[in-house]
């Protein structure tokens, strides 16, 4: 192996290491909200700052290897993909970090009529799913699975345009539990978040690996 | 005028009994410039001699099919006429060692016999060393001998001599690989200047080379034509996978 394949593997561990911290981070704060686990939810918040030397690190070193081996091809949209697909981990890991906290202020859980209403549980599962795909597609260069990200989304996208209504018939039906309500729709509006962010992902993969620009057309 | 100058059909060219360029075709368009590329000893080199008919100069190189200049077979011109018409610069600067800068300029003319008066001679002197960017360095020296000027500045009048004959398409094999970064970065400028008026097809080892001057990019390999396209599909996404491990660096 050269050592620019050497230093483009150590990259792409790099960035599955940060791909399974933010996992990871998804998977705690939705079991935090699940059973309102607060300590989970504080090593959320304080994990992120690992989230955010990963972008960092990952960003120097796409910097130093454009630097020292002009690549090209395959090479070339591998790196350009890495740092996109990089800054949309990093803001997913933030939206993890901003579920958390909501977690670590509030001083009741959500109430089980909120989340079968609200659907927002199941949305998050979801969204986790989406976000597992695409690591899994960048771990295989597999692009169908990519490709099922784009459907999966419209899962999300339809949750959440149903949301203001969903919620606001709940708040009519229980206006003790309003601060609860708008927190699941704060909660919604940021997983479908994720699912935009899983969508760039799956599209930077293809890029990668087929050459083909999908941003901005409809893949569904 | 047709957009195609050069054109080679089911073109080999032969050492003996080494078949090293196999049945390439090829179209080159007009006023652009051309890279082509591929690992040593991939036949690019002898392409490039086939061109202008200097291939068979070496004893016992032959080859065969069209190479067509203008829709006219070179193999049926003279070779005094096609050297002419396509003209050819050398990887090291190989200015006359016993010639000034101005009678290597015009050293062309002169070996072929043609005779201009003065005011011509200037006239395409000053020209020529103008179209190779070396007129404001060297206008007042130009009855120093050539090879006094620095490498890069020796092959920058390399190209002026060439191009002194007025040629369609100048031919260039690995220009700059015996120049420092500087030189290598001026003729690279001289080249994109170039192309208004001339064809230029460019033999290098320089991928990064190829990807900045060209506009199409030929890759070789065994003999083979693998691939010819525009320079930024070729390093962005090339169809072949040899030439995407040849470019990546990826190739045994």
């Amino acid at each position: 192996m050269t050592q620019f394949e050497t230093e483009i593997e150590e990259l792409r561990e790099e960035v599955k290491k940060m791909w399974k911290l933010v996992r990871s981070q998804l998977t705690k704060t939705l079991d935090a909200l699940v059973n309102f686990d607060k300590d989970l939810a504080r090593e959320v918040v304080v994990k992120e700052k690992r989230v955010n030397a990963y972008e960092l690190k990952i960003d120097l070193d796409c910097e130093n290897i454009f630097a020292l081996y002009q690549p090209v091809a395959i090479d070339l949209r591998f790196l350009l993909a890495v740092l996109k697909i990089n800054s949309n981990i990093e803001r997913i890991g933030d939206i993890a970090e901003g579920i958390a906290k909501y977690i670590i202020d509030t001083d009741k859980v959500f109430s089980e009529e909120l989340s079968k209403q609200t659907r927002v549980l199941e949305m998050f599962h979801e969204s986790i799913v989406m976000f597992e795909d695409t690591l899994k597609s960048f771990e295989n260069d597999d692009t169908t699975i990519a490709r099922k990200v784009f459907k999966k989304d419209d899962f999300l996208d339809q949750i959440n345009v149903t949301s203001n209504e969903t919620v606001e018939v709940y708040i009519k039906q229980n206006p003790e539990d309003i601060n609860q309500a708008l927190y699941a729709l704060s909660i919604i509006r940021k997983l479908e978040r994720i699912g935009d962010q899983s969508k760039n992902i799956a599209e930077e993969i293809i890029f990668y690996l087929e050459a083909k620009v999908l941003k901005h057309t409809k893949k569904s | 005028m047709e957009r195609t100058i050069i054109k080679s059909e089911n073109f080999n060219a032969y050492f003996g009994n080494n078949h090293v360029v196999k049945n390439v075709n090829i179209e080159i368009e007009r006023n652009k410039v051309i890279a082509v590329m591929g690992p040593s000893g991939c036949g690019k080199t002898t392409y490039l001699r086939c061109i202008n008919r200097l291939h068979e100069l070496i004893e016992g190189a032959r080859c065969d099919g069209k190479m067509l200049l203008n829709g006219q077979d070179v193999y049926n011109m003279h070779p005094i006429f096609t050297r002419l018409k396509i003209g050819m610069v050398f990887q090291r600067p190989n200015p006359f060692p016993n010639l000034s800068i101005y009678d290597n300029v015009i050293a062309g003319y002169v070996l072929n016999g043609i005779k201009m008066s003065k005011a011509d001679k200037n006239d395409i002197v000053e020209k020529s060393l103008t179209s190779a960017a070396l007129w404001k360095e060297v206008k007042d020296s130009l009855h120093k001998k050539g090879t006094f000027l620095s490498g890069g500045q020796q092959q920058r009048l390399c190209i002026a001599r060439a191009i002194a004959m007025e040629p369609e398409v100048l031919l260039l094999d690995e220009p700059t690989s015996a120049l420092d970064p500087i030189s290598t970065s001026s003729i690279e400028e001289l080249l994109k200047e170039l192309k208004n008026n001339f064809t230029l097809i460019i033999v290098t080892h320089n991928m990064q080379q190829a990807a900045r001057v060209s506009d199409k990019t030929a890759f070789f390999y065994m003999g083979e034509l693998v691939e010819y396209d525009d320079t930024k599909k070729m390093f962005t996404n090339p169809d072949d996978i040899r030439t995407q491990n040849y470019i990546t660096g990826r190739f045994s």
